[in-house]
């Protein structure tokens, strides 16, 4: 059945298929390689400080004191892993009764009000840029603080309220998912057993939805923990612990920003720099698969 | 005796474990219309899909066996199905015309093909169309869209569709199911019309239309073809107690 | 306490936690506009920035931000649509396929710093495109990516099987369906999720301190030859854009009006933001209904 005229016509199709294999399967090739590159050139580089430059792994994980330019210079980089951490469970810790709230609110309380008037608020908080929610944290939310408490006002509660409006949106909308894909013959059960709605809402539907929400709450944090300009504005930048939550103080995305471009390439303490991005790669990854877990639960 | 378009040899489908069509040998003719039919799940609908390689794009199908298309076998893995899909034709239970105009649903194929020739493609938009008996419903909006058409519309439309590719073989997954019984009787008497022209294999749930429409009847059961022969036959004689069983509405 | 009296306590706090949250909202855009939008004036929105003198405009940054955003989605736009289309339609089920939706999952989930950084190892040094558009439209797009993949992967997954059939059962190519049928009805979804993206793109700014650079060179804004070092379309000039603009006023201003221009560049950011959202929202509104009507 080979036709002699239709043989000028099977090229073009073949050839067609090729170009679409070929296009898609370079893109994907394309984000593959990036991905692999990103993490081998930032571990590479964040190693070297233990590697090349003989910074031992104690300095930079056990001690406080962060002297890049003393004599010897120092890089203690536990006020900023503390930072970083406090901050953002901080602001999860914040963030997850609101966000919470809001999605029951906008799934089981008021699913009209909530669709028309909440839903869009937390789109629009989803929206604005990370540099606005500093620019408001400085302007704002450090004052109030100053004023009410003492010291300064920047520090981790600043930090940490700032990010918890920034992380609002991922807890809320993953939240409102969870509490949607709910069968309601789970809810009606419970209804029937003459439960009022709360004990409905915290005997069945939170326990059920808990790993969902979990979920939300872990990648908040992740995203609280990746900020960098919103946090580096309002947290002080003073390199060490502080006594108070309304103390200056740092985070490694902070010290990152400030530092990097002062820092002579290749030098120990941009080599140490490039470690504290290595850490925040790292957790990354620590954020990926918890996430990926708690999801596989929530399957169950 | 009519020549042979289309046959199967020992042709088995299996979705993973499932062991969905079981060695089906058949031979269907030129110029005839040939249904399928059996109770829901027997593999009628499955053993269809798999004549135009369809099945190729569900997961884990696995398709054994042989397909003739002529002096070739369309079930090795190295044909090129882009070629075997034009010579054979599908209609769907629900219609699914592209979200396109009328015009581009029936021209989209053959302009593919290579028809760039404007006068050329308006003709066989009319032919199409007329043999699908839906020209005149639709020639003064061919530029509207598709989906402003009813249901039996757009079924018409959909079977003028995979005329104007010009296949030989047109496959028919229980065409009028999801219709009304007017448009129903249409998509009938237009199945009479096209069996001049093309092979027919047309699945079906509905006795008296396989009854009306059809040359020659298989009877498929569990995967199984139980029973093979004329319509006539197989609705008024059947050689299988299985068959008549069914026939008269004992099960299925 | 009686169930009926905790039920009532617990819907008020829930509906007052909601009601906070659209305040907090309120308040900031409220902020943010009534602070800023004064500032805002065509001098201001269109002259230069002043180092120590107030009265400063922010007319290059807001240029450079709206050309990276070109630039930028010139690139991820058809990186975005190949891979998702590899992922929705070309990925066999399996350990492979997991693992690339595994590294598109870590990918989108790197803080944006580390984006920069990396962008400044590899594309400023490493390639050598030094503090630029072209290396900050790249940074972007490894930012911006794998949420085009699956924006893509998703709209492209929501058309209709039977479309697709009906298309390879005519003896068209899968390249050809995935172009010519099933993109099309992908379209309004790709181009909503696209367009927001865009304001993620406009407001970002720590994977460009290090990429595009913190400073903007004296701009000649009569001269339009790509090739010019002070040609604005220039891409391989450096560029200060209007988020990383704020983020330096805010953090070494010097301006004495710093705080002001500050506030104007938010009002001018969250505005754009704005505008992208209600244009993603009416032009997938616009899609649905033409595409409901005529069914």
């Amino acid at each position: 059945m080979a036709q002699s005229g239709g043989k000028k016509r099977v090229q073009p199709h073949i050839i067609e298929e090729w170009t679409g294999k070929i296009y898609t399967s370079l893109c994907i090739t394309f984000l593959i390689v990036t991905i692999f590159s990103m993490v081998y050139f930032v571990a590479a580089k964040g190693l070297s400080s233990f590697f090349v430059n003989g910074v031992s792994f104690k300095e930079i994980f056990g001690s406080t004191v962060w002297k890049p330019d003393g004599e010897p210079p120092l890089f203690g980089a536990l006020p900023f892993i503390i930072g970083s951490f406090s901050t953002s469970i901080l602001a999860a810790l914040i963030a997850a009764p609101l966000g919470i709230c809001a999605a029951l609110f906008m799934v089981e309380i008021m699913p009209k009000y909530g669709k028309k008037y909440l839903q869009p608020v937390i789109e629009l908080l989803a929206g604005i840029p990370s540099v606005v929610y500093g620019f408001v944290g400085l302007s704002v939310v450090v004052p109030f603080y100053r004023d009410l408490f003492p010291g300064q006002g920047l520090g981790i509660v600043a930090g940490a309220t700032v990010l918890s409006i920034m992380i609002l949106p991922t807890i809320t909308s993953i939240a409102t998912d969870a509490l949607s894909a709910l069968p309601s013959g789970l809810k009606e059960g419970s209804y029937a057993l003459g439960a009022t709605r709360w004990q409905t809402l915290y005997r069945t539907v939170i326990p059920t939805t808990m790993p969902a929400l979990m979920t939300g709450v872990v990648l908040g944090m992740a995203r609280a923990f990746g900020e960098a300009l919103a946090v580096q504005m309002v947290i002080g930048n003073a390199p060490h612990i502080p006594t108070s939550l309304f103390e200056s103080t740092s985070t490694l995305t902070s010290v990152i920003t400030l530092s990097m471009g002062n820092t002579v390439m290749g030098s120990v303490q941009n080599n140490v720099l490039w470690t504290l991005a290595f850490i925040l790669m790292a957790m990354t990854f620590i954020f990926v698969f918890t996430v990926r877990w708690l999801e596989r639960r929530a399957k169950r | 005796m009519h020549n042979i378009e289309l046959s199967t040899k020992d042709l088995n489908v299996f979705y993973g474990e499932k062991h969905a069509v079981k060695d089906i040998s058949l031979d269907f003719a030129a110029k005839q219309v040939t249904a399928l039919i059996g109770p829901s799940g027997c593999g009628k609908s499955t053993f269809l899909r798999s004549l135009n390689r369809m099945n190729d794009l569900i997961d884990g199908a696995k398709i054994t066996g042989e397909i003739w298309l002529g002096d070739e076998n369309i079930n090795d893995p190295k044909t090129d199905v882009v070629l075997v899909r034009q010579k054979i034709g599908m209609v769907w239970q629900r219609p699914n015309p592209f979200h396109k105009s009328i015009y581009e649903n029936i021209a989209f194929g053959p302009r593919y093909h290579g028809i760039r020739d404007k006068r050329k493609l308006d003709q066989i938009v009319e032919e199409s169309l007329t043999k699908a008996a839906i020209w005149n419903e639709t020639k003064d909006r061919l530029n509207k869209s598709a989906l402003s058409l009813s249901g039996g519309q757009q079924q018409r439309l959909c079977i003028a569709r995979s005329i104007a590719v010009s296949p030989n073989i047109i496959l028919m997954d229980e065409p009028a199911s999801a219709l009304d019984p007017i448009s129903s009787a249409k998509i009938e008497e237009l199945i009479a019309d096209l069996k001049q022209e093309y092979c027919i294999i047309i699945v079906t749930h509905n006795m008296q239309q396989a009854a009306r429409v059809s040359d020659k009847t298989a009877f498929f059961l569990m995967g199984d073809l139980v029973e093979y022969d004329d319509t006539s036959k197989i609705f008024t004689n059947p050689s299988e107690k299985r068959t008549s069983d069914y026939i008269s509405g004992r099960f299925g | 306490m009686s169930a009926k009296t905790a039920d009532k306590i617990a819907t008020a706090v829930i509906i007052t936690l909601a009601g906070f949250i659209v305040l907090i909202m309120a308040g900031l855009l409220g902020f943010i506009l009534y602070r800023g939008v004064g500032h805002i004036s065509f001098d201001f929105l269109t002259s230069a920035p002043q180092t120590i003198k107030a009265g400063g405009g922010i007319g290059p940054q807001l240029f450079n931000s709206l050309y990276l955003l070109i630039l930028t989605m010139i690139i991820t736009i058809p990186l975005g649509l190949g891979a998702g289309i590899y992922m929705s339609q070309y990925a066999k089920p399996g350990k492979i396929t997991d693992f690339i939706r595994l590294i598109v999952e870590v990918l989108s989930s790197f803080p944006s710093i580390v984006v920069g950084l990396f962008g400044l190892l590899v594309i400023v040094n490493m390639f050598g495109f030094g503090f630029s558009l072209f290396s900050g439209a790249l940074a972007l797009t490894v930012f911006n990516l794998p949420l085009m993949v699956r924006i893509t992967e998703q709209a492209m997954a929501s058309v209709p099987q039977a479309q697709k059939e009906a298309s390879l059962a005519l003896g068209l190519s899968k390249w050809k369906t995935i172009k010519s049928i099933m993109l099309p009805i992908a379209f309004p979804v790709i181009l909503t999720g696209t367009i927001l993206s865009a304001g993620r793109v406009f407001g970002e700014a720590a994977a460009l301190l290090f990429t595009a650079g913190m400073s903007s060179p004296r701009l000649d804004f009569g001269n339009w030859n790509p090739l010019s070092p002070t040609s604005p379309l220039n891409p391989f000039r450096p560029a200060e854009t209007l988020a990383v603009h704020i983020w330096k006023i805010n953090s070494e201003g010097l301006a004495p009006d710093a705080p002001e221009i500050a506030a104007g560049a938010s009002a001018v950011l969250i505005l754009t933001v704005l505008i992208f959202n209600l244009l993603a929202r009416y032009i997938g509104r616009l899609m649905h209904k033409k595409f409901t009507a005529t069914k």
